[in-house]
């Protein structure tokens, strides 16, 4: 089943590149962005059927690897 | 002084970190990364580039390289680990340093020089230099802006375990020379038995008059008697 891991900066971590995205926005004339965070879109294809079981074995592979808990939070979200 | 260089798919400062490391006495052994021994070293080194083209994150992927096991057990045995750019954030990702790199504030990748501040001079790496005196060194990063949470910071100046700050050629620290952004202008850290230094700036990139200068030899130096 596929598990899509979605990593974002924390609250509080500057985000140079979000910034300069809602700085681009601006420039191409579209108003009212107020803030901007970029992040990463993590798809896997798992071979485990139980979407808990599946979601667990997610949540463990971002803490270990696919973010850094240091700087990133993240949200599994589990279909298929 | 058993040295060895660890070197990872991508990384390219191995060289001129044996350079500086042969300039001041020592031969160091170069370590591919799916080693999974280090030896007898006193010493290991983790040089600058972009291991596995900084996929993911910089310093990710080499963070869990068959080889970090064994660094892991070199550091718990109390033994030094040199990290310089690349190597400062494979030691942050390995857990070996505490905080993270992030992107530059400016965004932009920063190739110059800096001046930095040393805070400490009673450490095996920062001997040969006066507590409170500025060097040289060369700044090539993209990600080198230092961050920890307010605790962690705390903890780092409490403890005395920031060896470097980004600082004016007079040793102010001001946030015009704090190019990359970091928490508290910091440019490199010690572990808490400060026996791991982790740098974003590059010491070894100067080390011979024909280099342009030999600010960061005192570092090799010191390392090398230790």
């Amino acid at each position: 089943m596929k598990a899509t891991v979605t990593v974002m900066l924390k609250p509080g971590v500057l985000d140079p590149q979000g910034k300069a995205i809602a700085h681009a926005l601006g420039t191409l004339g579209f108003a009212g962005v107020n803030d901007v965070r970029a992040g990463k879109v993590i798809e896997l294809e798992l071979t485990e059927t139980d979407p808990d079981r599946a979601r667990a074995q997610a949540e463990d592979m971002a803490r270990k690897l696919l973010a850094n808990t240091v700087i990133e939070s993240f949200r599994v979200s589990v279909d298929g | 002084m058993k040295a060895g260089i660890v070197l990872f798919p991508g990384i390219n400062r191995e060289r001129d970190m044996a350079i500086a490391l042969q300039g001041s006495g020592v031969s160091p052994r170069m370590i591919w990364h799916k080693e999974t021994e280090l030896g007898d070293l006193d010493l290991v080194v983790i040089p600058g580039g972009f291991s596995f083209g900084d996929y993911l994150r910089c310093g990710a992927m080499a963070a869990q390289s068959p080889i970090m096991e064994a660094v892991r057990a070199h550091a718990q045995r109390g033994g030094y680990i040199l990290g310089v750019c690349n190597g400062f954030q494979i030691l942050t990702e390995a857990g070996l340093l505490p905080g993270a790199l992030l992107r530059n504030a400016s965004l932009r990748f920063l190739s110059m020089d800096c001046h930095l501040r040393v805070e400490r001079a009673d450490t095996v790496f920062t001997s040969r230099y006066q507590k409170g005196q500025t060097f040289r060194a060369v700044m090539a990063h993209g990600d080198g802006n230092y961050f920890a949470d307010e605790d962690t910071l705390n903890r780092l100046d409490a403890e005395g375990r920031v060896a470097f700050r980004y600082a004016t050629q007079g040793g102010d620290i001001t946030p015009e020379v704090n190019l990359n952004g970091s928490a508290r202008s910091i440019a490199g850290i010690l572990s808490e038995n400060r026996r791991i230094l982790g740098m974003m700036p590059h010491p070894e990139d100067l080390v011979d008059p024909l280099m342009g200068g030999t600010d960061g030899k005192p570092l090799f130096d010191a390392l090398a008697a230790a």
